[in-house]
């Protein structure tokens, strides 16, 4: 059996200790009944060897960033990884330790976290940051919950530019708690959704069809309103843009993933979440904090526990027991690597191939949407004809063409969104654009 | 235990003044361990007998505060933001919590009663 | 402790890596961007080279403690070995470089994978359908008490009340509200069950669910649970099942055939991921067919002799996180599913369940169960209190273990057993390390009157001892600041 010790003469020791015949002795309180009487129905086991050759079969089955260049974002950016980060937090000192409540024991963890926390805080220009949440999304959805219940208020204003998938989770926890959603499309629109049972306004920065310019307003207006302003921001983004702390969000929340994480499929990744001073106490899930030991020596502990679950039960704001304290580890990691000249250069370096490709496509004929609408290294175009056909196309020519927004929100028909990472070449941009003009040639 | 005898108490371990100022008691402090962090309620807000009005937290403990009488609050302790401990060390003194208004109504008990609760 | 932070060993000017140059070399932001939007306010990120950030972060390693390192026997966490060629698999470029949002045509490998972790699962649980959507425990019994509610307001029944019993983890509670319900506590009876009278007694026409765990946090199977089953399912509500300790029944017993009708999976504990410090974690989530309709999406669907995503679910209860799941996690669940097979996983819980009575059994009369002598599953709760009485309480022996080399056990929980010591074995610890554990434990006890202030100083030799927690909480620094308050220069450095 896989992964067990025992010899049959330790197990019989054991049994003779307990002074019983066999372990089933051990499973009779379990009402005759409900006992399973048949194996479970599961392929049979594989030895170390053959299971290497099962999943290499089936991992050779996709074709991966590694294989193709990928034009696709949406929170989630095919973006380098240096080597140190992997060889890192794969040590199992880290990984195979569990949540660092015994602190004696966990201050490579706790110290990881706190300076998590503080790469968090810098970045976004907030007051202090948490250990990390699930996800992006979730962390939106979160914040939905935070503004609820700090403000009292029953509603929150979310932007279509935010994410859907950050929306959707949004909804599903605020309608929970029996609170509302409101969808609103842009700036202008933000005065009439707002009134005094609004709570939050959630924008996204940079938004989903790549523009930077709405969230200052946004902040400007939640505030006017009363409510909460949170931001959820593309980490890299920052590096090159007005943090929104520094504009007065009071929430800002993100997806983590291009801070050192590998796509993974989706996940695991993390989220971040950050607030102004006032907020601190309200924040969602674990926190570290400095403080001494018996002997005044510094050390790292988690704190503010009061405010989660395992103690305030069912008065706890949210019920998020866990963090993805390894993914954070790998941003932590990454974000040292780069510092912040790296960091910036990232950005910069996707800016840059980003902004020649937007005018290559609109040379070949398609139009920027929004047009004129700043922005760094994703952005929208409207494809005249199916964007599902195209992407066929590309696939064909071993490219991952953009996304079809279509697919998500009807407004977005016929949109496709372009993600460069610092990982693409010129090279590779002209041979999108070339086979974009042959496919709209056809 | 220090039970002072010119205060009334509630089952739940506050206790109130003739000056209708309000706080918990020693008995409550010590079973709390550390106090960490106060959450005190808003100047203004009118208070039914047993509404909750704030939080006391300890490390690894909160428990809900609830309002021995009725009446509106007109001061919460400001030491407390910055030194919470204040409950621990000195709970009937500096370390109150808030103030009401015209104080009327709740069901409390004299210190003699209290005394048989704890079975001090 | 003397070790410095990551900002601390800043020079400015020191590189760990470097990138190309743009093609048509580096541009400022003021190209792209109007003035208001290009970022002034420093970033905060440390200046290192690469060899710091190696050095640095294998020493902070260095100070944590692992499975890998030794005994971990957290009870309710099930701290089981980890094996290495989970981790190997879920680091293919295959799996690990796949956008979510590629074409379904370039990712079929892991789509099977997927579909067959559901399927396994399912018959774990003796469930009909499995979302791996959430990305943990916590996470599944948010989205399984949220079916609960869809699915009862589609019935034209909506229900109010979740009933947890009193040694419930606190994620119960907590998700019962989350999502939008009362909390009503059920108490434990003497055998340190549910209490089937209060029980009966707590049920109505508002019960929506009744959320448990079997075994449950004392490491005692339900041993009432058919009779509990009908109780909640005649009063018109529906039973949850947290798998937390799901460990102690594979292959043994099935949630769905005792009755439950939604159950959650703890990857990380059962299915052996590791824990990662903290996370992630996966919390797949099964329901009975009447439920299925409700699951979160998008759900995995064959379609044109392939696999693919289908968003159309007119009843769904939405969305619970971004795309499919913790999939470098789940990865590695399968791995481990495929290495078991039937006969493996039955084996896993029959040692977790022998561990756990043998090391029990060891203990002696020195550290007894609160309950009376019952065989206990996966794990047990020791109550402390004769070692109170002669001057340590459990967190004293919890610290004096790190001392002779372990991971505590679990303190002060569950709340309903006084000075509780959680301790989980787990399947994979050989006989010795139970033996040698043991040993530490009844050395400690007899400590506990030959040197009394071995306890209460340990642990020793640790970079740090115990911390001022008070001091954390009172007065929070939660970023590194060259300055003494967090929250003023940081604020201050954005521009207020």
């Amino acid at each position: 059996m896989a992964y067990l010790p025992y010899t049959e003469e330790d197990r019989q020791t054991m049994l003779a200790l307990l002074g019983i015949p066999s372990v089933d002795a051990l499973f009779e309180d379990i009402p005759q009944a409900a006992r399973l009487d048949r194996p479970l129905n599961l392929p049979p086991a594989l030895a170390e060897m053959e299971l290497q050759s099962h999943l290499a079969a089936l991992a050779g089955k996709n074709r991966s960033t590694v294989d193709m260049p990928s034009f696709l974002g949406a929170g989630y950016y095919d973006r380098y990884v240096p080597a140190a980060v992997g060889a890192l937090a794969s040590r199992g000192e880290f990984a195979t330790a569990y949540t660092p409540y015994q602190p004696e024991l966990s201050q490579g963890t706790l110290a990881a976290i706190f300076e998590f926390q503080t790469m968090i805080a810098g970045l976004t220009g907030t007051a202090a940051a948490q250990a990390s949440m699930y996800d992006g999304a979730s962390a939106v959805g979160e914040a939905a919950l935070l503004a609820l219940a700090h403000t009292r208020r029953p509603r929150v204003v979310v932007a279509r530019g935010v994410h859907p998938d950050s929306r959707a989770v949004a909804k599903t926890y605020v309608t929970a708690r029996g609170g509302k959603l409101t969808v609103v499309d842009e700036l202008a629109d933000l005065e009439q959704a707002l009134g005094e049972d609004v709570a939050a306004v959630i924008w996204q920065y940079p938004d989903m069809l790549g523009g930077v310019n709405g969230m200052i307003g946004a902040v400007e207006r939640a505030h006017h309103a009363g409510a909460l302003a949170v931001v959820a921001a593309d980490p890299v983004a920052l590096a090159l843009l007005t943090p929104p702390g520094a504009v007065g969000a009071d929430v800002v929340v993100g997806e983590g993933q291009p801070l050192g994480n590998r796509l993974g499929y989706g996940g695991p990744t993390l989220g971040f979440f950050a607030v102004t001073t006032p907020l601190i106490r309200k924040l969602p899930g674990r926190l570290v904090g400095e403080t001494v030991d018996g002997q005044g020596r510094r050390g790292f502990v988690l704190t503010l526990q009061a405010r989660e679950q395992h103690i305030r039960r069912e008065k706890a704001t949210s019920n998020i027991c866990s963090n993805h304290s390894l993914n954070a580890l790998q941003a932590t990691i990454y974000l040292a690597l780069l510092g912040p000249r790296g960091l910036q250069q990232v950005a910069s370096r996707s800016a840059a191939t980003a902004h020649y490709l937007a005018e290559r496509l609109e040379a070949v004929g398609l139009v920027r949407v929004p047009a004129g609408v700043p922005f760094l290294y994703e952005f929208a175009v409207r494809v005249p004809g199916s964007v599902a056909d195209l992407n066929r196309h590309l696939l064909q020519a071993g490219i991952i063409g953009g996304f079809e927004l279509g697919r998500w929100e009807p407004a977005w028909d016929g949109l496709w969104q372009l993600a460069v990472s610092e990982r693409r070449t010129r090279a590779e941009c002209d041979r999108l654009v070339e086979e974009v003009r042959q496919w709209m040639s056809r | 235990m220090n039970i002072p005898e010119d205060l009334q108490y509630t089952r739940e371990h506050e206790w109130l003044g003739k000056d209708g100022r309000i706080g918990i008691t020693d008995y409550a402090q010590e079973a709390l361990g550390d106090v960490v962090y106060v959450e005190l309620p808003e100047v203004g807000r009118v208070l039914k007998p047993g509404d909750i009005f704030g939080v006391v937290e300890s490390v690894k403990s909160a428990s809900d505060l609830y309002s021995p009488t009725g009446g509106t609050v007109i001061r919460v302790n400001p030491a407390l933001a910055d030194h919470p401990e204040l409950v621990n060390q000195d709970p009937y003194g500096s370390g109150w919590i808030m103030e009401l208004a015209e104080p009327a109504g709740g069901d409390l008990m004299d210190a003699a009663a209290y005394r048989r609760q704890v079975g001090a | 402790m003397d070790v410095p932070l990551i900002f601390e060993r800043s020079r400015a000017g020191r590189r760990g890596v470097v990138l190309p140059p743009p093609e048509n070399g580096w541009v400022n932001p003021e190209a792209w961007l109007p003035p208001e939007l290009v970022r002034t306010a420093p970033l905060g990120l440390p200046e290192v080279s690469e060899q710091d950030v190696v050095r640095h972060y294998t020493q902070l390693s260095t100070l944590n403690y692992g499975v890998d390192t030794g005994f971990y026997p957290l009870g309710s966490c099930t701290m089981k070995y980890n094996p290495k060629v989970n981790d190997w698999a879920a680091g293919l470029a295959g799996f690990a470089d796949l956008h979510p949002l590629q074409p379904e045509e370039t990712v079929q490998g892991v789509l099977t994978l997927l579909a067959e972790l559901e399927g396994g699962l399912a018959e774990i649980a003796g469930m009909d359908a499995v979302t791996l959507q959430p990305a943990a425990g916590a996470h599944g019994e948010l989205t399984g008490i949220l079916m609960i509610k869809a699915y009862l307001a589609a019935r034209g029944d909506p229900r109010t009340t979740v009933l947890v019993p009193d040694s419930a983890h606190g994620t119960n509670p907590a998700t019962a509200t989350m999502a939008g319900f009362q909390v009503r506590e059920v108490p434990s009876n003497a055998r340190g069950g549910v209490d089937v009278g209060a029980l009966r007694h707590a049920l109505g026409p508002d019960t929506a669910a009744l959320m448990l765990t079997n075994p449950n946090t004392l490491g005692l199977f339900e041993e009432d649970i058919l009779e509990i089953a009908d109780l909640v399912h005649a009063a018109g509500g529906l039973l949850y099942y947290d798998g937390a300790n799901a460990n102690a029944i594979l292959g043994r017993v099935r949630p769905g055939d005792m009755g439950f009708d939604v159950v959650h999976l703890n990857l990380h504990k059962t299915f052996s991921t590791p824990h990662g410090g903290g996370g992630p974690g996966s919390g797949p989530v099964g329901v009975k067919a009447p439920l299925a309709p409700f699951l979160p999406g998008p759900r995995l669907v064959k379609q044109n002799g392939g696999w693919g995503w289908n968003y159309r679910l007119p009843q769904s209860i939405g969305k619970v996180r971004s795309y499919y799941g913790n999939v470098g996690v789940l990865v590695r669940a399968y791995a481990y599913l495929r290495a078991q097979g039937a006969a493996g996983l039955r084996e896993v819980a029959d040692m977790a369940v022998l561990n756990a009575n043998y090391l029990l059994a060891r203990l002696g009369p020195q550290y007894q169960t609160a309950i009376a002598r019952r065989p206990v599953k996966h794990e047990f709760v020791i109550s402390a209190v004769p070692q109170k009485h002669r001057g340590a309480r459990a967190l004293d022996i919890a610290k004096r273990l790190i001392d002779y080399g372990y991971y505590p056990p679990t303190v002060y929980f569950p709340l309903v057993v006084e000075e509780a010591m959680m301790v989980e074995p787990t399947e994979t610890e050989s006989k010795e390390t139970l033996d040698r554990f043991a040993d530490a434990m009844l050395a400690i006890d007899r400590e506990i009157d030959a040197s009394p202030e071995l306890l209460a100083e340990a642990p020793h030799g640790t970079v740090v001892s115990r911390m001022d927690e008070a001091r954390a909480a009172r007065q929070p620094r939660l970023v590194w600041e060259t300055s003494p308050r967090p929250g003023e220069a940081r604020g201050n450095q954005g521009g207020h």
